[in-house]
């Protein structure tokens, strides 16, 4: 029987191993095969002695929910986006799922305005995108809430597009 | 494999010889009053005529005199004589260049090494000396001892204490080569000469804010990946953590008498204002609303906080007693107004105005609640006052990012500070200085 686990593995680690060193070309091929086999119905077996390596895996996934990790805001609100439920919903049922592991929510805001002012703005979206989160289960515990305020900005430019790419939540799994 | 290694170390030395070369801000007259005063500044006389004098005396205080947009100071070559002593003036030669001010002045290395700096300001219509001092300086001090002379003029002809012999304090932004950026707090003399790196840092650094004495400052640092509030001693560089609590620390800024800061903390859950007892190293805590309380500010008498929230919906200054209250709404002109900062006597604060996207600086009237708008770019934010109250300092930013700029309270005079490369933001005009 035992016997009988261990080939399948070995055998879905070889095939997924294989095909997945094609998707992604500069990954070390150990995350692929565990990301592979979280998705297996076989790997429960495997997963139930290293939860958490079957659960990081999942983050590494660029087709999952949670390969989205940014949260954009419009002018001076931290009010979250309907478009944005799926990303939430999923960072929070991954973070329910693996209680030990810790996110930093960082929050940021754009250059307009008082910079103190934009700092709390900052606070403000990430406590947000924080409290959604826990609402749909994750712990206190899990979170690390950091803001930036203007001081950080993801575009260095002076205009619309900028300010929309700056006003925004970072979720960040280390 | 050896070229790359080769460009990272050159790429190393280029970058530490940075550390120790802060580039100095070139100062631009944008706009002047209509009528500026008219002053004849006429080279010192200097005792070693063998050599160059350390510093061209009269250049600095002409320069700091233009640059205030209230005087016109007279070409050197169109000078119709160059005095040195009272009796030397010819009166009439000015009177007939319709000159009302002349300045001159000696400049006498001692025996000790040091220099003696003398001068005389004179009213050419009435004939007589407005004011004469001889001030004892050393190499090191002269620029400055320019400054106080600028000082001196400004307030025996303008009827108000000059702020050049005064300094300024900024943060700067720099792109490494890799794109990766580099923080730092600087400090200047008020016309941009001898700047110096307090703190250098890969991570942001932000809201630096004077002591009144002069000698400390206070500021954010982000240097171990959250905000956190240090005080910093100026001369010896020795510095004090005193708020790195879970969530926000930030928003230091001092009460007149340098005992106590006011700091926006979020450690019980949101945005407050908190004071915090430097000597005793308690904490007080002002405000309690579950809106952004940031951003305090004191009247200059200490008894007032004035800050920024938008409990009522959106950015706005309110007002507390220091001693705790209940805050009260004190801006009323347009959806934006943050980043408050007493004027000197206190009669005025000066913020930010937002307006339709547009973000000025503005000048709040306490007693009518008016705002008077006082700078036409799109985005100024960061006003600090000059001790005398004349002029504001603040940040613009354009398609080159952020730079400095000055308007008179008046908006009469404009000033650009213009930095040779890289970002500058976040000024903050330093106190009168006692000799």
């Amino acid at each position: 029987m035992s016997i009988r686990i261990l080939f399948i593995l070995l055998l879905s680690l070889t095939f997924y191993g294989c095909s997945s060193t094609e998707e992604i070309q500069d990954d070390a091929s150990v995350v692929d095969q565990g990301r592979t086999l979280g998705e297996d119905a076989d790997s429960q077996a495997y997963g139930a002695s290293e939860g958490d390596h079957q659960g990081m895996s999942a983050l590494d996934d660029p087709n999952s929910p949670l390969a989205k990790r940014i949260i954009y805001f419009e002018y001076d609100s931290s009010d979250i986006g309907p478009e944005y439920r799926t990303t939430v919903e999923a960072h929070a049922a991954f973070l329910t799922a693996n209680q030990s592991v810790v996110v930093t929510l960082e929050g940021h805001a754009d250059e307009r305005g008082s910079r103190e002012y934009n700092l709390a703005l900052g606070e403000r979206r990430a406590e947000s995108v924080r409290r959604q989160m826990s609402l749909l289960g994750a712990s206190a515990t899990q979170f690390r809430v950091v803001s930036y305020g203007e001081e950080r900005p993801a575009v260095d430019g002076h205009d619309d597009y900028a300010w929309g790419q700056n006003r925004r939540v970072e979720i960040i799994y280390r | 494999m050896f070229r790359k290694n080769f460009y990272l170390t050159l790429l190393l030395i280029t970058g530490s010889l940075a550390w120790f070369n802060a580039h100095a801000i070139e100062i631009i007259i944008d706009k002047g009053v209509e009528k500026p005063l008219p002053v004849a500044i006429v080279p010192f006389g200097w005792s070693q005529a063998a050599a160059l004098p350390p510093v061209d005396i009269a250049q600095v205080i002409s320069n700091d005199l233009s640059r205030s947009g209230r005087f016109s100071a007279m070409e050197e070559k169109d000078l119709p004589q160059r005095p040195t002593d009272f009796d030397g003036v010819n009166f009439r030669d000015w009177r007939l260049l319709g000159m009302e001010n002349l300045l001159i002045g000696n400049l006498t290395l001692n025996n000790q090494g040091d220099y003696d700096v003398e001068f005389r300001l004179i009213d050419i219509y009435k004939e007589k000396q407005i004011a004469g001092f001889r001030i004892p300086s050393t190499q090191a001090q002269l620029r400055r001892t320019a400054h106080e002379i600028s000082d001196i003029i400004y307030e025996k002809l303008i009827g108000i204490r000059g702020a050049f012999a005064t300094r300024i304090i900024y943060v700067t932004v720099n792109k490494n080569q890799d794109g990766t950026k580099i923080f730092s707090l600087q400090i200047s003399d008020a016309d941009g000469y001898n700047p110096q790196i307090l703190l250098e840092s890969n991570e942001p650094i932000m809201s630096p804010a004077w002591s009144p004495d002069g000698r400390s400052l206070a500021y954010v640092s982000f240097e171990e990946k959250n905000s956190a509030v240090y005080i910093q001693d100026i001369q010896g560089g020795t510095r004090q953590k005193i708020a790195s609590n879970r969530g926000i620390n930030s928003a230091p800024a001092w009460s007149p008498d340098g005992s106590r800061l006011a700091l926006t903390l979020s450690k019980d859950g949101n945005p407050e204002i908190y004071i915090f007892h430097i000597a005793s190293k308690t904490l007080r805590r002002v405000t309690e609303n579950a809106a952004i309380d940031t951003e305090a500010t004191w009247s200059s008498d200490g008894k007032m906080l004035a800050f920024t929230s938008d409990r009522g919906g959106n950015p706005q200054i309110y007002e507390v007693p220091v001693e705790g209250g209940l805050p009260k709404r004190i801006s009323f002109n347009g959806t934006y107004n943050a980043g408050p900062e007493y004027s000197p006597d206190s009669k005025s604060i000066a913020v930010i105005n937002g307006e339709s996207g547009v973000y000025r600086i503005g000048l709040l009237n306490r007693a009518t609640g008016q705002v008077s708008i006082l700078t036409d770019t799109r985005q100024d934010e960061s006003p600090s006052f000059a001790p005398n109250g004349h002029m504001i300092i603040y940040t613009t930013t354009g398609a080159r990012g952020n730079a400095l700029a000055a308007i008179s309270v008046d908006g009469s005079v404009h000033q650009r500070l213009a930095l040779q490369d890289g970002e500058v933001r976040e000024p903050a005009w330093g106190p009168f200085m006692d000799r």
